[in-house]
């Protein structure tokens, strides 16, 4: 049995993220409870619930910010377990944007772009300057590259975030409430980076509670709450025609205010 | 009743504000003169000064006598200060009982220390990689330098005095201090049992104990620990207690710093792959200190006054040299003179660092 097997023993190697029953508690807190959740290559999934409902937790785990007791993690082949490598594996291919961002704020835009591709990948410093260039293109701020973070609006700075991901060129993006923190006038301009990104076929587990953005590009919905996912479905059907009646509460509080 | 009045976008003009908002006369108004009480406490500072101010510039300056041999000479000169004493025995406030002629390896020393600082300070300095690689090799050099060897004849560490040993224990103090502060810091933090409790023990203990026992121990206590016969030297044994001392501070005020760091850094730095010294040292260690550097300074400007407390071991540093002064017949009861000397010499260092921090604080804002 070579090494490759073994870590995936068991698991589809055709998924670019599987949870098989997976479980997490916090302390004695039993904060996930038996998640499983397939996920192709190039889907969109688009997961809501109520808060504290463990949405985040649960994509955190994906990238090992959070450390799961029971069930397997496999992302891209590579199985989350305690060795260190196999993390560092998984982190190379998998990109996060935060609710706030995240980004440094000792260091410039650009700089913000290349410290990973120089450090972690050893990219020629000039070319992780035309890379970043290239990204910040991409979403739409250029001219902000020689800036400090805290001189962005909260709209740049999750573009840039978004940008900051993408330099290390991930196979899956995990977005944790990417527009939560944003004033309304911003939610757009972040919102339209992230649908061009799902439709140029990137691997996208977002927590969210755009409607809107589930409706548009979302392959399927995942509805969580007390740590368990409830239901899931195509977007269509999620919204038209919701099965359980905690999703049915849920969905008539966000959309009928 | 006022009605809704609405405007086109961008329509109404920006006017002038309707008070001067800058301006001596706004100054003096806002911070002198702004209620009765203020008003009040204006006129009372001003006659104080008033009264002060002219009899210390006497003292100071207009009565003070320069040029004297003793104090009896000074007296029957002026009743102001006798600065005599300090002209006639300033080289040895600055060197102590370093050999005459062996001093411009101290001036050397002090002038290349400056050469050093510089592209440390300031990352504006043309060639800063180069200086740097200067500013790494500066302490082996003024080691060297000061005590000999190489080809230089050796000082002994009893011969150094002054200000000269002041600044030789406050630059090594605060070289050492820092990184190891910075390493006791982040072993506080560690998750690894061993560690987090080698580093608290160590803080807690060095915090808990006052310096001069530190320097007790130094200059007595670690002959009998040593294997009989080794000969360490007592000025080194002295700076590593100051070291170990202002580092157990430093500690704890770069822990504060880290404390700051939102946890989002860490989470964003490991998302991103970065390993754990990467994320330290290019990602939270820049900003804990950026926060932590008005506490830093301050445990600088502290060991840098601590050094004081050597001549309670025997050390001749400017105090040590100022009681000995004293003790001179020919210029007896002169302390005024001399402690406001070793006051203003301290002073200017310690303005310096002061004023280097809130430069610092200044330019790593980057606004957040």
């Amino acid at each position: 049995m070579n090494d490759q097997t073994a870590k995936t023993n068991g698991a589809n190697n055709e998924y670019a993220v599987q949870l098989i029953g997976m479980h997490k508690w916090y302390g004695d807190f039993h904060v996930l409870r038996d998640n499983n959740l397939s996920v192709k290559p190039g889907e969109i999934i688009v997961i809501c619930g109520p808060s504290g409902s463990g949405k985040s937790t649960m994509i955190r785990c994906i990238n090992r910010l959070e450390e799961h007791q029971q069930g397997r993690i496999i992302v891209n082949g590579t199985e989350l377990t305690g060795n260190l490598k196999n993390i560092a594996e998984v982190r190379k291919d998998v990109g996060m944007c935060f609710q706030h961002f995240n980004l440094f704020p000792h260091i410039s835009v650009l700089e913000n772009l290349t410290l990973a591709p120089i450090w972690v990948k050893n990219t020629p410093k000039k070319e992780a300057n035309d890379i970043a260039m290239k990204y910040l293109e991409r979403v739409k701020i250029p001219e902000q590259a020689d800036k400090y973070p805290g001189q962005l609006s909260g709209g740049q700075q999750q573009r840039v975030a978004i940008a900051r991901s993408l330099c290390m060129n991930p196979k899956i993006m995990l977005f944790d409430e990417p527009t939560s923190a944003l004033d309304p006038e911003m939610v757009k301009e972040v919102l339209d980076v992230m649908v061009e990104l799902g439709q140029e076929g990137m691997t996208m587990l977002c927590v969210t509670h755009e409607m809107g953005f589930a409706r548009k590009v979302a392959q399927r919905v995942i509805f969580m709450d007390e740590g368990q996912i409830i239901e899931e479905n195509n977007p269509h059907d999620f919204f038209d025609n919701p099965q359980s009646d905690r999703t049915k509460l849920f969905l008539s509080q966000i959309l009928n205010h | 009743m006022a009605e809704t009045k609405t405007y086109e976008p961008g329509a109404h003009p920006a006017m002038p504000a309707p008070m001067a908002t800058s301006g001596v006369v706004k100054w003096t108004k806002d911070n002198l003169f702004s209620s009765p009480l203020n008003v009040a406490i204006t006129f009372v500072i001003a006659y104080l000064l008033f009264k002060i101010i002219p009899p210390m510039l006497d003292w100071f300056v207009f009565d003070a006598v320069v040029d004297a041999t003793s104090r009896n000479e000074c007296e029957a000169k002026g009743d102001g200060a006798c600065w005599a004493v300090i002209k006639i025995r300033f080289s040895q406030f600055i060197y102590g009982f370093y050999p005459e002629n062996l001093r411009w390896r101290v001036n050397l020393a002090f002038i290349l220390l400056f050469v050093a600082l510089v592209p440390v300070l300031f990352d504006n300095v043309p060639h800063r990689n180069k200086a740097l690689v200067f500013s790494a090799l500066f302490p082996i050099i003024a080691f060297f330098l000061l005590w000999g060897g190489l080809g230089l004849e050796p000082v002994e560490s009893a011969k150094f005095g002054g200000f000269m040993l002041t600044v030789t224990i406050g630059v090594a103090g605060i070289v050492l201090s820092l990184p190891l502060g910075i390493l006791l810091a982040l072993g506080r933090q560690s998750s690894m049992p061993l560690i987090h409790w080698i580093c608290v023990i160590f803080i807690e203990f060095i915090r808990g104990v006052p310096l001069i026992t530190l320097l007790f121990i130094a200059s007595t206590l670690l002959n009998y620990f040593l294997p009989p016969g080794t000969n360490f030297d007592l000025l080194l044994r002295v700076i590593i207690m100051v070291t170990l001392f202002a580092a157990a501070y430093m500690a704890e005020v770069i822990r504060g710093g880290l404390a700051a760091i939102p946890k989002g850094q860490y989470e964003a730095a490991d998302a991103m792959g970065l390993k754990y010294w990467q994320a330290t040292r290019l990602i939270i260690m820049p900003q804990a200190l950026k926060i932590s550097i008005p506490g830093i300074v301050n445990t600088f400007i502290g060991l840098y006054k601590d050094t004081t407390l050597v001549l309670i071991i025997g050390l001749l540093d400017p105090l040590g040299l100022g009681q000995s002064v004293l003790a001179d017949s020919k210029w007896q009861g002169l302390s005024d003179e001399i402690y406001v000397f070793i006051a203003v010499g301290f002073f200017l260092s310690c303005f310096a660092m002061s004023r280097y921090s809130l430069y610092l604080e200044k330019k790593l804002h980057t606004g957040h």
